[in-house]
């Protein structure tokens, strides 16, 4: 039996309103308070290879990051594990490996605004002792060196450096633990396209270089089909297409899939094409029975509002559609309208 | 001037606001030329810091200090804006001209109802009656794709999800169907399912009213959709124009190049994007002559004297070196 290098089994995770003594109080006479769970991921399992990256898309309110938390060992679940080559990625409620480390959307939110970039970037591997003191300032130089900044940047603070020079920070600190694997969260959601070229270079050298396997999260197709083998597709916590990428793009098998692509305007020449999808992503505190998507869904039937659609595997991909057989040639004349 | 002859909806020539701060003089908006017809989508694209939005406060006449319209003429329905008392100003903004933004809540008052809201905006321009002012209420909300109208009019913004909000927004725009919609960035916090419900309902509203509309965006795919034409903005100037898919499929300016390659979406998947090196200079600290200069392949000396804009065709742009024999060809 093979072990995967990263394997996520059965993950879901809730989150519980947390309720004052005047809330529970109410309740208990019939006040309108929320006590409801909010399942934020329900009943995910994927595996990623070793020097993979699976790109997870999804639309806001979807699960993604806190999929991408759990993956990356910084949020317990409910119920279900990570592996990473056979061994849980946290223990009793504390990550307890340094071979994943994670990349955010905002590296403002995530350094230190009064630590120096240099002493941000080896306090981990400090903290681990993985280097020794006296050679942390050539460590973060280097470091720094390999994102494309100035080793001399070490004696700078966050506010010195512009958003995608922090993101290179934020990036070589991530990677001075010299981890194997990186959960990246919408890494340059918030940077400008020509700045958002040079992270993405980056990732796909610094990932051949370091013979990195990563977990890509991001709202922007584009981006994710750029970086990934394979993508997984979510909707109100569920992955509901998983496949290699290229495929995934050309042919989906599930109806939100062909939707969110269509969705999506693209450069032609003149007014680009794109359809909409109808409505809105509903409560996740209040999922539609059976298969969530059946509202917005255009080839639901009676099955798809009592039965949950479980994931099964269709040639090249994993989907959850009770109708994914005949996808895409079914909607192939909506995508061209 | 020679465009404001003709007929455009609005003309703006040679616009220049700068902010006047401690550290120096920020020209934020440099010398600006834009023209617009009835039912015609302008898209207005540029990176942050490009000057882009600072041209839309300053159509409506929202720049505060320290920043200041130092120059050129805005001509709407063939009246000037530039000198006007503010009194005068705001009987145009919101009837003539008006705005919707990035954040909805920007515009919406969150302790009044949509109806509330939408009286007053009625309110600020013409007498009408409460149940007049309702039912204008419940026709552009219905215009906008908000279901059931008629009750939804009654709620609070917080009651409406993002998309619809920035829906309301649009509608509280249209009460007094002005001649020019300003929209910065309208749906870049939106969902790319509720992005394009929007982009699709602005369009047909456009075409049915006969409304122009300029779209800010740093989103070249999304200005894609929506514009006829395409004005490409750095670091305070435009530096190309032109029919959307002449520019987008034969860019004249390194600087549309270099933004339409850095798009993965078009690149072949894992492959190294072909970037454009450095940043956008700081406004305060912009380059002598073509501010795009240091980042450009195909910067010379000649670069040092800033560019004329120079018409081509329908076409026009600001460089000296164009790829005018690549788009030529293709």
């Amino acid at each position: 039996m093979t072990v995967e290098f990263l394997e996520a089994k059965a993950l879901s995770r809730d989150f519980a309103p947390r309720l004052s003594v005047g809330d529970r109080i109410a309740a208990l006479f019939g006040g309108a308070v929320e006590t409801r769970a909010l399942r934020a991921v329900d009943d995910v399992s994927f595996t990623i290879a070793r020097g993979e990256t699976l790109g997870l898309v999804g639309e806001s309110g979807c699960g993604k990051s806190t999929l991408g938390r759990m993956i990356a060992g910084i949020l317990p679940p409910t119920r279900g594990t990570v592996m990473l080559e056979g061994a849980p990625v946290m223990a009793r409620g504390r990550k307890v490996t340094t071979r994943i480390q994670t990349v955010f959307q905002d590296p403002y939110a995530s350094l230190d605004p009064r630590m120096l970039i240099g002493k941000t970037i080896a306090e981990g591997p400090l903290a681990h002792r993985m280097i020794a003191k006296a050679d942390a300032t050539a460590f973060a130089a280097r470091w720094l060196e390999t994102v494309g900044l100035d080793g001399d940047h070490a004696a700078r603070y966050p506010h010195q450096f512009s958003g995608g020079q922090r993101q290179r920070v934020a990036i070589a600190r991530a990677l001075a633990m010299a981890p194997e694997m990186l959960v990246c969260d919408e890494p340059v959601a918030s940077l400008d396209v020509s700045i958002q070229a040079q992270i993405i270079n980056l990732f796909l050298r610094l990932r051949g270089e370091l013979d990195l396997t990563m977990l890509f999260i991001s709202h922007d197709l584009g981006v994710v089909r750029h970086l990934s083998d394979r993508v997984a597709v979510m909707y109100l916590g569920r992955v509901v297409e998983l496949g290699p990428s290229a495929q995934l793009y050309q042919a989906p098998r599930h109806p939100y899939t062909h939707a969110l692509i269509s969705a999506v305007p693209k450069l032609k020449s003149g007014r680009s094409r794109f359809a909409a999808i109808a409505g809105e992503v509903p409560s996740p505190l209040d999922p539609p029975s059976g298969c969530v998507f059946h509202p917005r869904c255009p080839l639901s039937v009676a099955r798809c509002r009592v039965e949950r659609p479980p994931p099964r595997v269709l040639g090249d991909r994993i989907v959850a559609c009770h109708r994914a057989e005949e996808m895409p040639d079914v909607l192939r004349p909506a995508a061209s309208a | 001037m020679n465009q404001a002859t003709r007929n455009h909806v609005l003309a703006v020539d040679g616009l220049a606001t700068h902010f006047f701060t401690k550290a120096g003089i920020a020209r934020a908006v440099d010398g600006v030329s834009l023209h617009l017809d009835r039912g015609e989508v302008l898209g207005l694209v540029g990176e942050s810091g490009s000057g882009k939005s600072v041209m839309g406060f300053s159509l409506l006449g929202l720049v505060d200090p320290p920043g200041r319209i130092v120059g050129g003429s805005i001509r709407l329905q063939g009246r000037e804006l530039r000198g006007l008392e503010p009194e005068a100003l705001r009987r145009i903004r919101g009837r003539s001209i008006a705005m919707i933004f990035q954040d909805p809540m920007a515009a919406l008052n969150p302790v009044l109802t949509i109806e509330t809201q939408m009286r007053l905006a009625i309110a600020a321009h013409e007498r009408v009656s409460a149940r007049a002012a309702r039912a204008r209420a419940i026709e552009v909300l219905g215009r906008v794709g908000i279901p059931d109208a008629a009750r939804r009019v009654s709620a609070y913004p917080h009651q409406f999800s993002g998309g619809m909000r920035q829906r309301v927004a649009i509608a509280t725009v249209l009460l007094h169907r002005p001649a020019v919609i300003v929209a910065d960035e309208p749906t870049t916090a939106l969902d790319v399912s509720i992005q394009g419900q929007i982009l699709a309902e602005l369009r047909a509203l456009v075409d049915e009213l006969g409304t122009a509309l300029i779209w800010i965006s740093h989103d070249l795919a999304v200005v894609s959709a929506i514009s006829d034409r395409i004005a490409v903005m750095y670091a305070g100037r435009i530096v190309e124009e032109g029919p959307t898919g002449r520019v987008l499929t034969a860019p004249l300016h390194p600087y549309t190049r270099g933004l339409l390659d850095s798009l993965p979406g078009e690149a072949e998947p894992g492959r190294e994007l072909r970037q454009i090196p450095g940043a956008t200079p700081p406004l305060l600290r912009l380059p002598e002559g073509c501010a795009f200069r240091p980042r450009c392949p195909r910067a010379t000396d000649l670069c040092a004297i800033a560019p004329a804009r120079t018409p081509h065709g329908e076409r026009a742009f600001r460089c000296h070196h164009p790829l005018v024999q690549a788009a030529e060809a293709g």
